[in-house]
């Protein structure tokens, strides 16, 4: 029997949006000089005491609502205690037996996110709970004379520490999970989703198992920082505990890292002392609590969320669920085809999808940019997409207006238009005129069409329209040259 | 005015308000008094004259001015070392912060500094809080002014000391099981713990956090309720801090007791208490009937459990509290150690005395893995009981009397081989805390070897008027509060 | 239920507190002594009792979110037993 089920469950921690710590009034900017931002409170002075941080209450809320999760009206802070030089007063306040979010999950596409015609299959990951918590500093490991140097600017940063059951089996479905929920949280604004800086980590508990048996002993891959070291970390942590247990070997519950040099995984050795965090309800902090008037005001305050949004973008657009779910996959590109659909006219939606998808998309990756640092602004494309619809334009010019507006030659397609002198020529009489010179000119072609030829017709398109530099209505050309020709 | 050391607060008020001592004379007249009979009780552990008079000299510029100033504005007080005073050391009675001058102030040290107050300097106390008798302190015990021989009680036994002696008219202490009241009692003296949450504990080095609560500490319960309308109100830095509208504690002080129903638990009337404190706390309950009081019978059935309860969850907290102390921002730590394990568990071993290790043990114990339900959490369960038993008492009741402590001040050395013996000497007021309730203890006579004895008011919740009002009522027919050690004179 | 040597050591540690093995064994007797005296909250009935983790019965206040703190790195390290270039220093941490 050579088949394995893979186990996995992420926990994954979110920095929360706030302008101020979780239990204290220091700032939670990213790279200020070490210790700066660390008062009184967050470097744990003998006698300070913790004040929680309302707006990460709110996050909490936006969360549990947009997973659909029960927000608990009473919930409980309770210390985590632990000794270690980053965590300075030798607990964390977090929550334990009553966290604020419980339940919920995601929804999530697994095998199709680059590729229109591959079938997806959709699973629905469970959320366990989340909770709010506060981050530690940092430990600096460079060299201080052989001492590890400590800054607390990071200490008492808000995170809301989000939990699923295992429910993937494989890792393409833990980074789909991930993925959805990195794009969530920054939907509903309550994290920057930055990576690099560390404002979203995810831990993940790995297990392998023989199908049908009971769970396998897990391993917890510690702080993954890209959705790539995920993938790589989990893949080689399977093979590592396949291999295991086929050599006869017993899987011990550990707490590993990934190092991305080696692709490897390896057991922390800090976190070998058998732990004992001795939680209990911190005496500093009330229990919080949730009433539902205020569930209700943060409901009211809630974006539209990205399901029903692709259901909307379906239903009301006429999109197909590819498109709905690529304009969906991210609040910035959700929020630039709405911007641009308001603009162009909902009759030009699928035009708009279209031109969002394949130009303005193949450009930015080109480029390697995020939609919301596209040069050209939803209303700016939208205009174009305008000019094309009213036939100012045919499509070929407009990816010429496109390419001026992506250097930034005008501040508008109309602009553009203007200013090259790309305006469709429509009028009948120009264009009868400019037939009539190119059939003269073009005689050979016509005997040919004659003969019966058919692509010579082609050819006196082609030289109607290079006469206009691309301007002439191609279908009044075609018209006005089959009248001419008779046919 | 050689008398001045001997004062009440509304004298010394006077007094100054007047102009006839200035703040700085004032100031000066406490600290050489300091300086002459201190090192016998070692009840002051750090002193800046410079600091000081700075604060003197600011003090009567308000007053000469004739407006700014408040009822206490140039009046001395001193602190217990507990309060993180900026500038200051503040050691909390540890070796572990002998080295740590506070960069900011607390919110009970910024209060009273706010309203005028002067501070002598910084109160000895037992090791972080912990202890009966002071004999915790790492810079060595308390006496207690009456009979050097003798422990002041604690853990603010440095301020107890210091108002007996004359050495300050007023300090502020800390009573987590008793801390105020029991040393007041021991050393004679008036002292107030509020209700949990009517002062900000910001500041205030945390023992055990739920039941932690500052108050004063004065000779009478008028000097106790103008301090306390200094130190209470809404701090928003203090999660557990209440918001409650201002109150003058002083506003019921000269009502009349008539009617007053004292209620008497019959378990603080047992056979835990020494028969000269009992008399002495008979007589006290005489003087009340006298005043118009009637007595009625309550039970506190689950009272008996507060001391076990009470040495499960306060050292439970602390073991956590204390985690901080690990050497690595501020405090001790230990000069040698071969890496991170050793660094850590060498600071806190030479930073904290034999009574804190005990307690974080203790605490640490409790809290582990499959321990917990069965310690910390029945004894928050008790805990509940015991508040329960005083709502109800408080159904027939105004105030609840008793005595502060089973017996008068012991001698040094007398407890302290035997840690559950020296807990029981807080058998009386350590369920108030668990409660959150108020509780205070005034003087009410002397005992065996002529040591003060205490009597305890426990009020309901936010009662504190009620309180002073029922001791200073007394303290108008009775002089116990106004005398003093000889030596001290 | 009383503790043992290894018990007293565990304990120790997790709480970071160096014991000689002399210190462990007095340690372990005046533990024992203190969790004896303990021992009678078991014989309490307290089924159906909520336990109360505060002294007072309200809820959380909660704090607006606004940065009210300004940098005070130089006086809180002045009070430090080890830093430079603006960092706590501890021995070095393996993990």
């Amino acid at each position: 029997m050579s088949r394995w089920e893979v186990v996995i469950g992420l926990e994954t921690h979110a920095q929360l949006q706030t302008k101020s710590k979780i239990f204290s009034g220091s700032s939670i900017a990213f790279g200020a000089e070490p210790n700066v931002q660390a008062n009184a409170v967050d470097i744990a002075l003998p006698g300070v005491l913790p004040v929680l941080n309302r707006e990460a209450v709110v996050c909490a809320i936006k969360f549990g609502l947009a997973v659909g999760a029960t927000i608990a009206p009473r919930s409980i802070f309770a210390r985590k205690n632990y000794f270690y030089p980053d965590l300075p007063k030798g607990y964390q306040i977090s929550q334990f037996e009553i966290p604020v979010v419980a339940g919920g999950g995601l929804a999530i596409r697994v095998g199709a996110a680059n590729d229109p015609n591959a079938t997806a299959t959709e699973k629905f990951v469970h959320l366990t709970r989340a909770h709010l918590e506060e981050d530690a500093g940092k430990s600096l490991h460079e060299d201080f004379h052989g001492r590890t140097g400590i800054d607390l600017n990071r200490a008492g940063t808000p995170l809301l520490e989000i939990v699923t059951e295992p429910d993937m089996r494989s890792s393409a479905e833990a980074v789909a999970y991930a993925r959805a929920l990195h794009s969530l949280v920054q939907w509903i604004g309550i994290c920057d989703g930055n990576m690099q800086e560390g404002s979203f980590r995810c831990d993940a508990n790995v297990s392998v198992r023989r199908p049908g048996e009971p769970l396998g002993t897990r391993r917890e891959i510690k702080n993954l920082n890209s959705f790539r070291f995920m993938q790589q970390a989990i893949d080689f942590e399977v093979q590592w505990q396949i291999n295991e247990i086929t050599e006869g070997r017993a899987i011990r519950q550990a707490t590993v890292l990934f190092d991305p040099d080696t692709g490897e995984t390896r057991s922390m050795r800090s976190k070998e002392d058998a732990h004992d965090y001795r939680y209990f309800p911190d005496p500093d902090l009330l229990p919080l609590e949730i009433r539902p008037e205020w569930i209700a005001e943060v409901k009211a305050g809630l974006p539209e969320l990205p399901q029903a949004m692709n259901a909307r973008f379906q239903s009301e657009y006429g999109l197909s669920a590819y498109d709905a779910s690529i304009l969906t996959a991210t609040r910035a590109m959700a929020d630039f085809y709405i911007a641009a659909v308001a603009a162009a006219g909902a009759g030009n939606a699928k035009t708009v999808a279209n031109w969002i998808m394949g130009e303005l998309a193949a450009r930015l990756n080109k480029n390697d940019m995020a939609v919301d640092a596209s040069p050209i602004s939803a209303t700016q494309l939208a205009g174009l997409i305008q000019r094309i619809a009213d036939n100012t334009i045919s499509n070929n010019i407009a990816k010429k207006v496109f390419e001026a507006l992506w250097n930034g030659e005008g501040s508008s397609a109309d602009e553009i238009i203007e200013k090259q002198g790309l305006k469709q020529i429509t009028d009948t009489g120009a264009i009868e005129a400019l037939v009539d010179e190119v059939l003269a000119a073009n005689q050979k072609s016509v005997e040919e069409f004659r003969a019966g030829k058919e692509k010579a017709f082609n050819a006196l398109v082609g030289q109607a329209m290079k006469a206009t530099k691309g301007k002439a209505n191609p279908q009044q050309v075609t018209d006005l040259l089959k009248k001419k020709l008779g046919v | 005015m050689s008398d001045l050391f001997n004062s009440s607060l509304r004298q010394l008020a006077a007094t100054l308000t007047a102009r006839k001592i200035s703040a700085v004379e004032l100031a000066t007249l406490f600290l050489d008094r300091i300086d002459r009979l201190n090192p016998g009780l070692n009840a002051f552990i750090a002193l800046d004259r410079d600091k000081t008079l700075a604060q003197a000299r600011a003090a009567d510029e308000k007053l000469n001015a004739g407006a700014g100033g408040t009822a206490l504005t140039g009046i001395p007080l001193a602190h217990k070392d507990i309060f993180c005073t900026k500038g200051w050391r503040t050691s909390c009675g540890s070796k572990m912060l002998e080295n740590f001058v506070s960069p900011y102030d607390a919110h009970v040290v910024e209060k009273l500094a706010g309203a005028g107050m002067v501070t002598l300097g910084k109160l000895n106390m037992d090791e972080f809080a912990m202890g009966s008798s002071n004999e915790t302190s790492h810079f060595g015990p308390v006496k207690n002014p009456w009979d050097v021989s003798r422990v002041p009680g604690g853990s603010s036994g440095g301020s107890a000391a210091a108002i007996a002696a004359r050495l300050a008219p007023a300090a502020t202490g800390t009573d987590t099981g008793g801390s105020i009241r029991q040393p007041a009692a021991l050393c004679g003296l008036t002292g107030l713990k509020p209700t949990y949450g009517a002062v900000s504990r910001y500041g205030m080095i945390a023992f055990a956090s739920s039941l932690d609560q500052a108050g004063p500490m004065a000779k009478s319960a008028e000097d106790c309720a103008l301090l306390l309308n200094a130190m209470a109100g809404f701090d928003p830095r203090d999660s557990t801090s209440l918001e409650r509208p201002t109150e003058d504690y002083a506003r019921d002080l000269e009502k009349p007791l008539a009617g007053l129903r004292i209620g008497l638990p019959k378990e603080f009337f047992g056979d835990g208490m020494d028969a000269d404190v009992r008399a002495a706390v008979d007589a006290a309950l005489d003087e009340y009937r006298k005043l118009g009081a009637i007595t009625v019978e309550v039970q506190l059935p689950n009272s008996g459990l507060s001391v076990p309860a009470y040495y499960v969850i306060a050292p439970a907290e602390a073991s956590s509290n204390l985690s901080r102390f690990d050497g690595v921002r501020y405090g001790y730590r230990a000069p040698e150690y071969s890496d991170l394990a050793e660094m850590y568990s060498r600071s806190r071993a030479q930073g904290f005395g034999a009574e804190v290790k005990r307690r974080i043990l203790i605490g640490t114990y409790v809290l582990s893995h499959g321990y917990y339900d069965a310690y910390y959490l029945k004894a928050q369960k008790i805990r509940r009981l015991i508040a329960a038993d005083f709502q109800e008492a408080f159904k027939v009741c105004d105030v609840i009397m008793g005595p502060t402590s089973p017996s008068v001040a012991f001698a040094f050395g007398a407890k302290s081989a035997d840690p559950v013996q020296m807990y029981l000497s807080d058998i009386y007021t350590i369920s108030t805390n668990l409660a959150g309730l108020p509780g205070m203890s005034l003087p009410c006579g002397f005992g065996n070897n002529n040591m003060p004895v205490g009597l305890q008011i426990i009020g309901s919740w936010f009662g504190e008027a009620k309180m002073l009002n029922v001791a200073h009522q007394y303290q108008r027919v009775t002089d116990w509060h106004t005398r003093m050690p000889k030596e001290s004179k | 239920m009383s503790l043992t040597l290894e018990d007293v050591a565990r304990i120790a540690l997790l709480s970071r507190i160096e014991l000689s093995p002399a210190e462990r064994e007095s340690t372990r007797d005046q533990l024992n002594g203190i969790l004896g005296f303990i021992e009678q909250l078991q014989a309490v009935n307290t089924t159906g009792i909520e336990p109360m983790a505060h002294a007072v019965d309200v809820v959380q206040r909660l704090r607006p979110d606004a940065v009210t703190e300004t940098d005070r790195r130089a006086d809180f390290q002045a009070v430090a037993p080890e830093t430079e270039a603006g960092l706590y220093l501890v021995p070095r941490v393996v993990e």
